[in-house]
């Protein structure tokens, strides 16, 4: 038995199942997969972390052609990015066994939506599977793979930020299923063509209501109970609801749906028979209650099918234990169980996430505020640890909307406002990610912004992955740095500046230099994120010599500066000794370990 | 100072056991969750946990919820159901008093983290009103001294198995220091192991001097 994470329980599952290669982008929940294979891989595993979604989905596509069982992580809005080759390849088919992962955020949690990729399958008419816990996600796994084999396509594996991020003991299997790849064979299929699409087309309808036959006696699809009274749920929705019908001894007939595309329809119809009322429990969309209503018109059943759609559950943010067992209380009519009173609870300090103590995207975000003071300017951020820079005091991010998106958002409203200048924050990764096309199109359309490409070379946000940046790969390979500067040269950007944001005093000056160039200009800031720098002297406070005017404080906003009394000091635990504190302290207060100890 | 009857039945592998570890993101509550986890483990107990990880860890208030028990399904624990908080920083062990049960356990560690809100604003977070609620309202608590581990200790980094010491000690969740030293010896980075034993029988120690239990 181990420990596991949903997220490695499902690398360890693909692990077993034979996966050949693996493909993917960071992205919270889903980032621990890839970094699970990468880490336990058996020596025959080839592992990538790709430069987008869609990238990473065709590399995972062409080694599917090959026979390979490959699979893709990445995150719900992820799958935005790969759609184009997803909607094609549903019509191509594959060879070898292809899974895509793709982690949904109920809340969200961390994320820019709270979309529901279940959809996607509905959408493209392919496979979906839905576990609901660490374990059932280790099993699933090669039975997705299965799946795919069998029906020659790529399926959906759709888990939820509680089944990524929670921890279940796992009986875990050393064998390893064989794969041998029989390699790409030739053949008119693999080419997409109208003619080629339309006939495919027949084929997946035909092909829908056998897996949906093929999902009814599938075993983790199942109908337990009796009554006139049911629930169907799924996903992390159905552990809450054994849960909440635990703790109030309720009962009733329960349908666990692990499979909610194509429905198990046999299977629901069995579930349905006999009952006069239907709860839905399940997380984002009403995907599951929908087929339910569509299958009593179908089948002309007098039920009542409530949930998302009929307010009987709330239709944004997760379900929780306590919201399940409401709402399973209220339809079995049985009293749910008293929640302790807290009374008078005092003021409780907020804490929203913040860029950490020695950032350099604090000292690039400060700089630019510094260079734009009294000038109308625009800050347009992008997806990243740097989202962090909108609040107090920076208040440097004024949109954010998609990965790679600031750079041509920045274009979009300088259309309108040409006397503003406008700037686009985009970090390293991102810049790789989508960046890079929106930069062409400022060049090429000749859209006067400012570029600022925060390098702290890494991925910072999703817990410092490599990227093509930083020369390292995830099969451990050194390889040639791309490096950013050159790229803006190479597609025409004419004013490149690469600095140090530390070096505050010509940051600034660098800043103010772009601002006033016309056309598209850059500036790399360049400086490590602190998780991947060396350690630094760390910083104190001279008590004789600090005013206590805050400054520090009101203009940095640094975890490890805190208020002293009337003075400050510098939590010696968070410091990083980064210096951006010992700029700009006009009574010269603040000062490496050595300062203020005499 | 907690009381003995307050022990749990683990051993006997009938009860369910329910614990929040709760602090801000970079104190190692991460590594507190797992140490638990993993002394269950090694008990023949299944586990669920449930932590937090992505945006929310950058400096926000984070929580591990551990599960043992061989008939559980939701990693989150409900609403007055936890029988021990584990608090690496006072607000935040007040911040999940609503996962207490009526007569659970809290073991805190009195120093407080200031957020950037906080210093920003005209707010004075100190941590005291926090202890004083919690002393208040707490049919169990135990305070650990924050400052005097660090000086012990030589490191902020520890706190975490400080405070695993006195769960240890005080036997709330039915581990004794040899079964977290078991599991800190398979769980933690060899160069880190010396350090963190230490800071364990440190906070055990803490635990079980008479002259430390100040902060009854």
């Amino acid at each position: 038995m181990e420990l596991l994470m949903g997220n490695q329980a499902i690398a360890m599952g693909a692990i077993r199942a034979g996966v050949g290669v693996v493909t993917g982008y960071p992205g919270t929940p889903s980032t621990e997969i890839l970094e699970t294979i990468a880490k336990k891989n058996p020596g025959n595993i080839y592992v990538e972390w790709s430069v987008n979604e869609k990238t990473a989905l065709e590399v995972a596509a062409g080694a599917a052609y090959a026979g390979q069982r490959t699979m893709v992580t990445m995150k719900q809005v992820g799958m935005n990015v790969a759609s184009d080759p997803l909607m094609s390849l549903a019509y191509i088919g594959v060879k070898g066994g292809m899974v895509i992962v793709v982690a949904d955020d109920p809340g969200p949690i961390s994320s820019q939506t709270e979309q529901d990729s279940r959809h996607f399958g509905v959408f493209a008419k392919l496979p979906v599977f839905d576990p609901s816990s660490p374990e059932e996600a280790y099993l699933m796994i090669g039975d997705a793979f299965e799946y795919s084999q069998k029906y020659h396509t790529p399926v959906l594996f759709r888990p939820t930020t509680r089944v990524c991020h929670a921890y279940a003991t796992v009986e875990v299997d050393e064998k390893i299923y064989e794969v041998k790849p029989e390699g790409f064979v030739k053949d008119s299929k693999w080419v997409i063509f109208p003619r080629l699409s339309y006939n495919n087309h027949i084929k997946i309808e035909e092909r829908q209501p056998k897996l949906s036959k093929d999902f009814s006696s599938y075993i983790y699809n199942n109908v337990t109970g009796t009554g006139k009274t049911g629930i169907a749920t799924g996903g992390i929705s159905y552990a809450y609801t054994r849960e909440a019908l635990s703790n109030i001894a309720g009962e009733c007939k329960l349908f666990k749906v692990a499979t909610p595309h194509p429905f198990p329809e046999e299977l629901a119809l069995e579930f349905l028979d006999g009952l006069e009322e239907v709860l839905v429990i399940e997380e984002l969309d009403p995907v599951i209650e929908k087929e339910l209503i569509f299958l009593c018109g179908k089948y002309n059943l007098n039920i009542n099918i409530m949930g998302k759609l009929t307010k009987h559950i709330q239709n944004a943010g997760e379900n929780t234990v306590e919201s399940v067992t409401q709402a399973i209380s209220k339809f079995l009519d049985i009293p749910a169980p008293k929640v302790k009173e807290i009374k008078d609870l005092p003021q409780l300090p907020i804490r929203p996430p913040v860029l950490c103590a020695g950032c350099p995207h604090r000292a690039s975000f400060y700089a630019v505020k510094k260079a734009m003071k009294g000038i109308k300017a625009v800050f347009s951020g992008d997806i990243g640890c740097y989202t962090l820079g909108n609040a107090k005091p920076l208040e440097m991010v004024d949109t954010c909307l998609c990965m790679g998106a600031g750079i041509t958002i920045a274009q979009g409203l300088h259309r309108v406002e040409p006397d503003t200048v406008n700037f686009a924050f985009v970090g390293d990764s991102t810049f790789f990610h989508t960046g890079i096309p929106g930069v062409i199109n400022a060049v090429y359309n000749e859209t006067d912004i400012v570029l600022i490409v925060l390098d702290n070379s890494t991925t910072a946000m999703t817990g410092n992955q490599p990227h093509p940046g930083t020369g390292r790969t995830m099969m451990g390979n050194v390889t040639e740095k791309i490096i950013i500067s050159d790229v803006l040269k190479a597609v025409g950007v004419k004013h490149v500046v690469t600095i140090n944001p530390f070096d505050l005093e010509n940051a600034v000056l660098e800043v103010k230099a772009a601002a006033q160039f016309k056309g598209i200009s850059a500036i790399v800031f360049k400086a490590p994120c602190i998780a991947v720098a060396p350690p630094a002297p760390l910083y104190v406070v001279d008590n004789e010599k600090c005013t206590g005017c805050k400054k520090c404080i009101k203009e940095l906003g640094c975890p490890a500066i805190v208020k002293d009394n009337d003075k400050v000091k510098i939590d010696q635990a968070l410091c990083y000794g980064c210096t951006l504190c010992e700029n700009i302290c006009p009574f010269h207060a603040i000062g490496g370990s050595n300062v203020g100890k005499k | 100072m907690l009381e003995k009857n307050n022990k749990c039945e683990i051993n006997k592998g009938e009860k369910m056991i329910n614990c929040i570890v709760t602090g801000v993101g970079g104190q190692g509550t991460v590594l507190a969750s797992k140490l638990i986890a993993q002394s269950a483990m090694n008990k023949g107990m299944k586990v669920r946990t449930s932590e937090t990880i992505g945006m929310s860890q950058r400096g926000g208030g984070v929580v591990s919820h551990v599960r043992i028990g061989n008939e559980i399904h939701s990693p989150l624990i409900n609403l007055s159901s936890a029988d021990v908080i584990i608090g690496f920083e006072p607000a935040e062990a007040v911040r999940y008093l609503p996962y207490l049960k009526e007569l659970g356990t809290v073991i805190v560690a009195n120093n407080p983290i200031k957020p950037v809100t906080d210093s920003l604003s005209d707010t004075n977070y100190n941590g005291a009103d926090m202890i004083k609620y919690l002393k208040e309202n707490v049919a169990h608590l135990f305070v650990l001294d924050a400052e005097a581990v660090f000086e012990k200790c030589g490191s902020t980094k520890i706190l975490n198995t400080a405070l695993l010491g006195v769960v240890a000690a005080s036997g709330v969740l039915g581990f004794s220091l040899e079964d977290m030293e078991k599991s800190i010896h398979e769980k933690v980075r060899e160069k880190f192991i010396h350090m963190n034993i230490n800071a364990l029988h440190f906070g055990a120690e803490t635990y079980l001097k008479p002259n430390s239990k100040k902060c009854e």
